[in-house]
């Protein structure tokens, strides 16, 4: 694996021991959770993601693809959730070529709480793996420094405590498909409305052992209402000092281009081109 | 010492319009409250792709050079321009291999599709996070301000001229009610076969 | 690579190019106490002065880091009435910030118009109630109540007056104003929409020739559209904002209140 860069380390580190803070990166407050029941496993996510207490993201996607069976849902970081699940998606989509098996839910979760541990935590990526493999089903929930847990059903992010709430209230075990899709889409829910890090839309995934499902936009309790004016302005309102238009056609003024006929391309073979 | 975003000041947005993208930025300099340069131009072009950068003024001249080199490789590798949503994760993955040192800029991306000619416009935290919006992204020090301001002024399908009014506003109001951003101001409109620069008249203080 | 050996043997990071390295642990014995008597409530608040009315606005939301303590929290305030229930009442009071301070603020102010109702025989000026809030943020000038006042009413012309403070009592009054939370999304909105600014003539010349549109008052029914608008744009970018916008249009006849749903996510 190609390694980080840190070349700019010393410098900001330098900046940071005279006091200056560090960059404000994209959080995703966060409610997810999921849910087995009979025969396949739930995820869910809110869609909200916050720079402090500005709304950065109205519809971000929480729920990251691994594997066709595997699905992962992410707290934390947004940046590193992101970029850890699809590292890891790639690792565990070779080690299946090469062992010529279908990925389980154990070696992802493995792989995931290897390279967290590795990075003591820095890499903030928080995160629910759920899927079906040859083994069965399992849900995992997998700590920024490398810690796991195996549950029937789990909760992350800042909105976990509203969420666990509604399942430590109704949930019961061997519940059905539309049971447990409920479940999670209400405890999603609970965060949104009572947790300020959530926020906007459920997303929603069901995964069986035939199939994955991903419903963008599960729930959408939170459209926007209709404006009461349009603010158009009229047009000429704001006042320009200096205009340039540059037309396509008129590229050629800037980029000079020349058809060269065969003979009086330069020696050596012509360049092989994909028809 | 303040944060390295607002040591030099700044403001960019994009908005997205029917079958064209916008794209502003601010063109003030500073040192904290003093102010350096009236022309420091925060928007890129790199062939059809445009792109934003704010924050830390040294940060913005390296990271725009550097990928100015990388669509140059990029072009000369494949042979044709880049695409918006390509470049987007050239940009997303260059800046979170410095997750550990990361470039002090909030990048904003702005083009239309070279087949289909769709919008395309994205924002990014300073380690690589992409913002995938279908409205508008803003950065830089006068952030809440664009957010207010283009949360109420924005609507669906604004043509190039309306387009062009709604983020001139924007972004000149926006910079108004920011101490480290404002002094003038650039707009592009990108359409399908042109694209048109202009200078705003903002004020200087 | 040289970079990665520090000169600083006692620790082998990263060299500083500065004389300040971090610094290390206190001196022995040594011990901070502290007093943390304030919390942010968030929220955010709103009042745009007319030709013979004022609206004030503010929402319902009281929150502390990501929870929500209540969805319905009033910040408005009527100030100066003869019965508890400030049914003639001329005078509005906002506050944002310390929900606590706040009220002890409004409480305070409230007293005080009465006693000088009792005293003089007839209600406070907008005009004097607004110094004499100015004075009693000055007296906590180093304890101050943690809040963003906003006061308005009708002054003596009939013509609508909005005045905004600082939480020690530094004071202006202005033709609209933002105060709490969302202030920075919602002020250059106000700025652009009632005051017109960056906004010119379309036509009326070049360049630097060109004319500045011309302000004009806003009626009611305008200024109530901007109010809505403005709280739904903040609504959506800000955390802390949400749930119920409370308004109140101060004019002649009285004080018009209104409640309207926002968003609750």
């Amino acid at each position: 694996m190609p390694g980080f860069d840190f070349s700019n380390y010393n410098r900001n580190a330098a900046l940071h021991a005279r006091g200056v803070p560090l960059p404000k990166a994209t959080s995703t407050g966060t409610t997810i959770v999921g849910c087995i029941f009979d025969g396949g496993v739930v995820i869910a996510a809110d869609t909200r993601a916050t720079s402090g207490p500005i709304v950065a993201d109205k519809n971000c996607e929480k729920l990251h693809f691994i594997s066709p069976n595997i699905w992962c849902a992410g707290a934390g970081t947004a940046a590193d959730t992101e970029f850890t699940t699809a590292l890891i998606s790639s690792q565990l989509e070779l080690h299946s070529l090469s062992t010529g098996r279908k990925p389980r839910v154990v070696t992802c979760m493995t792989l995931l709480k290897q390279h967290l541990f590795r990075y003591q935590g820095h890499i903030g990526a928080y995160l629910v793996v759920a899927g079906v493999d040859p083994t069965g089903t399992h849900l995992f929930t997998v700590h920024a420094h490398g810690s796991t847990d195996k549950l029937p059903y789990v909760t992350m992010g800042s909105g976990s405590l509203a969420a666990m709430s509604v399942f430590e209230t109704q949930w019961k075990p061997q519940l059905t498909k539309e049971e447990a899709m409920k479940l999670c889409s209400q405890a999603i829910e609970a965060g949104i409305w009572n947790d300020l890090g959530s926020g906007s839309n459920v997303d929603l995934a069901v995964i069986t052992a035939d199939k994955t499902t991903l419903h963008r936009g599960f729930v959408k309790p939170n459209e926007r209402t209709q404006k009461l004016k349009s603010y158009v302005f009229r047009r000429g309102t704001t006042a320009v000092l200096n205009e340039k238009v540059i037309k396509k056609e008129e590229i050629g003024n800037y980029v000079s281009v020349e058809e060269l006929a065969e003979e009086q391309l330069p020696g050596g073979d012509k360049m092989e081109l994909d028809t | 010492m303040s944060s390295p975003f607002s040591i030099n000041g700044g403001a960019c947005v994009a908005m997205v319009g029917k079958d064209c993208v916008a794209i502003a930025c601010d063109l003030r300099l500073g040192l904290q409250a003093l102010t350096v340069s009236n022309n420091f131009p925060k928007i890129f072009q790199y062939g059809d792709v445009f792109l934003g950068l704010t924050g830390l003024a040294t940060d913005v001249s390296t990271v725009s050079d550097l990928f100015r080199y990388k669509v140059n490789m990029y072009r000369l590798r494949e042979e044709r321009n880049i695409a918006p949503k390509t470049f987007a994760n050239l940009v997303s993955s260059s800046l979170y291999e410095r997750r550990f040192g990361p470039y002090f800029v909030s990048p904003v991306v702005a083009g239309l599709d070279p087949k289909t000619s769709e919008p395309f416009i994205c924002g990014f935290d300073s380690i690589g996070c992409i913002d995938f919006a279908k409205d508008f992204i803003v950065s830089g020090t006068a952030t809440e301000q664009l957010f207010g301001m283009c949360e109420s002024l924005w609507e669906p399908n604004l043509g190039p001229e309306d387009l062009f009014e709604t983020i001139s506003q924007a972004l000149l109001n926006a910079v108004d009610r920011d101490a480290l951003s404002g002094w003038g101001a650039h707009v592009y409109i990108i359409e399908k076969d042109k694209v048109t620069k202009r200078l705003l008249k903002g004020r200087q203080d | 690579m040289a970079a990665m050996f520090s000169q600083n043997p006692l620790m082998n990071g990263p060299n500083y190019s500065f004389n300040d390295a971090p610094r290390t642990a206190a001196p022995e014995g040594a011990r901070q106490h502290r007093f943390d008597p304030y919390t942010d409530n968030g929220g955010s608040t709103l009042a745009i002065a007319g030709a013979d009315f004022a609206i004030m606005a503010g929402d319902t939301r009281l929150t502390s880091g990501y929870s929500i303590n209540s969805r319905y929290h009033p910040k408005l305030f009527k100030i100066g009435g003869t019965t508890a229930d400030q049914k003639d009442a001329t005078i509005v009071l906002s506050v944002v910030g310390f929900a606590a301070d706040g009220e002890a603020l409004k409480e305070r102010l409230d007293a005080i118009c009465k006693m000088y109702r009792y005293r003089h025989g007839k209600p406070m000026s907008v005009k004097a109630c607004a110094q004499r809030l100015s004075t009693i943020l000055y007296q906590k000038r180093f304890f101050p109540y943690y809040v963003y006042a906003i006061l308005g009413g009708l002054d003596e012309e009939g013509k609508g007056a909005v005045y905004s403070y600082d939480p020690v009592g530094s004071y202006e009054r202005e033709q609209c104003r933002a105060g709490g939370a969302a202030a920075s999304l919602i002020m250059p909105f106000l700025d652009n929409q009632v005051n017109f600014k960056n906004q010119y003539e379309p036509g009326s010349g070049v360049g630097h020739a060109l004319q500045e549109r011309e302000r004009k008052p806003l009626t009611r029914s305008e200024g109530e559209i901007l109010v809505k608008d403005a709280f739904d744009g903040a609504v959506e970018r800000h955390i802390e904002v949400g749930d119920g916008l409370q308004m109140m249009v101060i004019t002649k006849d009285g004080i018009e209140e209104v409640l309207l749903p926002l968003k609750k996510d």
